[in-house]
């Protein structure tokens, strides 16, 4: 046996170590790049969620009043908090993976026997990670403004990383399609910043008339934006089982759609 | 054990290009193989393939037995691939590049090091472990892709143009290198521009054209077809006129500058002789084209194998 056969006897694990290295391998490079990019990827959002709790909850927020029985500052917090969640997760894999793509490095996954839906999950995680992230930061941000109730721990953190997750594979779904810088930016502002703006981030659908009301319960954002708030403050404007349903729906459903887009080589193969 | 094996191999683009036209082509183990073609034959085309970067249009493709479509992870763990072009990420440190490239083929971190530490060092890279990507000179990327395709020991490293662009140094010390990988055990497939570098390398060699196999035989075999090549001399003073030449097919480009085709067989002592009967000094020789261009040249004039003769 000579020295290059014994050392493939030795990596020859089974497919599942395999997978658990390769997964961890993806997460550990994003999560490099996230910090590696500070500047890009942390402190931006920190420096706009502070600007909104200045403007919209400290300045605007004491002639409003109250919403729903709180402060204006109090209902919009956990509101902010997971818009920046939402943007950062998307904005974490759109970015990455086009980057990848434009740059060819996408091919050194391609040629490993690392699994579509496992490069697709080394993704998502990383887009988690940073929306995690940026959302404790923005939490921290928001305390500094606002006493923030924690009403139902479990339904915080699972609506924030079912959320997370949801809009991670948005933005690889943007990625795969993508041919230039600037069709990544399409669908965050064509689609994500008004279902953002328009699902309950500054007010109550409750507020609208009611052919606006009845709309906004066809945008999921409101059903993550309020299970969360839930969470908090132990106030929604949709049932929050319901809120899980559509949540873990999208999930499911945009997971399947990614891995097949990457199966059938979409944008990524010739 | 067939290192790679291809079977009605084709690929038609979206675009109605059909790159490959239904190919048939078995690699053993422990060759150094050479695949060679025209620009646009079918080469990249099908490394490709067989690396998962394109997908293919019909047939099958395995390596070391494993079906790329029925054991997709068992036979891309086999597989190492140094692309044409580079395609690391240009913002990482080389260090960082080799060592998650270990990883994506389930090599845990510890050991990813080790790899990586050891094929940098072998490929003169490890002064440069902590450097960015995109800092390094256009030899060093070539051997910075080298090592990453061997990070995880593949049983099969294909190569595609992988001293495009690299000096003359470089290029020998990377032949050594590939000659000492494959003298270890590993299968090596190679395509490149340089006949030259086949032919020091490659035992068996395929010569791929508008998509189909044209050639596939011993390196040696091939050479010996290509029994006719147009060489240009230089001479010290001006000619007038062209020398009497029997036997050979030649003209006066300028009046220092002789073109002639030679043929194997005829061999170059009588056109020397010519010229020295006639008083003419040579200063210089050289071959008009890379022979490789000459090799092809010849099989797309005489639709197959190379013929010779003078023209």
């Amino acid at each position: 046996m000579n020295a290059l056969t014994a050392t493939r006897q030795v990596f020859g694990g089974s497919g599942a170590r395999v997978r658990w290295v390769g997964f961890q391998t993806i997460v550990l490079r994003e999560f490099s790049r996230i910090i590696r990019i500070w500047g890009q990827t942390i402190v931006p959002p920190a420096i706009t969620a502070t600007l909104y709790f200045v403007i919209f909850g400290s300045l605007i927020g004491r002639r409003i009043g109250q919403m729903d029985g709180f402060d204006y500052m109090q209902y919009i917090a956990p509101g902010l908090i997971m818009m920046s969640v939402i943007t950062n997760s998307f904005g974490n894999v759109v970015s990455s993976f086009f980057g990848a793509k434009f740059g060819k490095h996408v091919e050194e996954l391609l040629v490993s026997p690392l699994p579509n839906w496992l490069i697709v999950l080394g993704y998502v995680a990383g887009g988690v990670l940073r929306g995690l992230l940026v959302g404790a930061l923005v939490t921290a941000v928001a305390l500094l403004f606002t006493h923030l109730p924690v009403q139902h721990p479990f339904l915080i953190i699972t609506s924030v990383i079912l959320t997370s997750v949801v809009f991670s594979l948005g933005g690889f779904f943007n990625a795969i399609f993508a041919k230039n810088f600037e069709q990544i930016s399409w669908f965050p502002t064509f689609v994500l910043t008004p279902l953002t703006y328009l699902g309950g981030v500054f007010y109550s659908v409750s507020l609208l008339p009611g052919w606006a009301e009845r709309l906004s319960y066809a945008n999921p954002i409101l059903y993550m934006v309020n299970a969360f708030r839930y969470g908090f403050l132990g106030a929604s404007d949709v049932d929050i089982v319901k809120a899980f349903v559509v949540t873990v729906g999208a999930a499911i459903v945009m997971f399947a759609i990614v891995v097949s887009l990457m199966n059938r080589g979409t944008g990524i193969r010739d | 054990m067939k290192a790679l094996s291809i079977q009605g191999l084709a690929k038609t683009y979206r675009n109605g290009v059909q790159a490959l036209r239904g190919i048939d082509l078995d690699v053993e183990e422990g060759e150094f193989f050479a695949l060679l073609g025209p620009n646009g034959a079918g080469k990249t085309t099908a490394i490709g393939i067989i690396s998962s970067l394109v997908t293919k249009s019909a047939g099958t493709v395995s390596v070391f037995g494993h079906d790329l479509d029925r054991e997709p992870e068992q036979a891309k763990s086999c597989l190492g691939l140094v692309p044409q072009e580079i395609n690391f990420n240009m913002f990482e440190k080389v260090f960082t590049i080799v060592v998650n490239q270990a990883g994506f083929y389930g090599i845990p971190r510890r050991q990813a090091r080790e790899q990586a530490e050891r094929y940098l060092r072998q490929l003169q890279l490890w002064d440069k472990r902590d450097s960015i990507a995109r800092s390094l000179s256009g030899g060093m990327k070539r051997r910075l892709m080298i090592a990453r395709a061997l990070v995880h020991e593949p049983r099969l490293l294909i190569l595609d143009e992988p001293t495009a662009g690299v000096d003359i140094e470089i290029r020998r010390s990377m032949w050594e290198f590939l000659r000492g990988i494959n003298h270890r055990g590993t299968t090596i497939i190679l395509t490149t521009h340089y006949l030259e570098e086949a032919e020091n390398l490659c035992r068996q060699v395929a010569i791929i054209d508008k998509g189909r196999i044209t050639e596939n035989d011993r390196m040696g075999n091939v050479i010996r077809k290509l029994n006719q090549e147009t060489f240009v001399l230089n001479f010290r003073d001006p000619l007038t006129a062209l020398p009497p030449l029997p036997g050979y097919d030649a003209r006066l480009v300028d009046d220092h500058t002789l073109e002639v085709e030679v043929s194997k067989e005829r061999g170059l002592n009588d056109l020397f002789a010519s010229l020295s009967a006639a008083g003419v000094v040579v200063v210089s020789m050289r071959n008009k084209v890379n022979r490789l261009e000459e090799l092809f040249m010849r099989l797309v004039e005489s639709g197959g194998a190379p013929q010779g003769g003078a023209r």
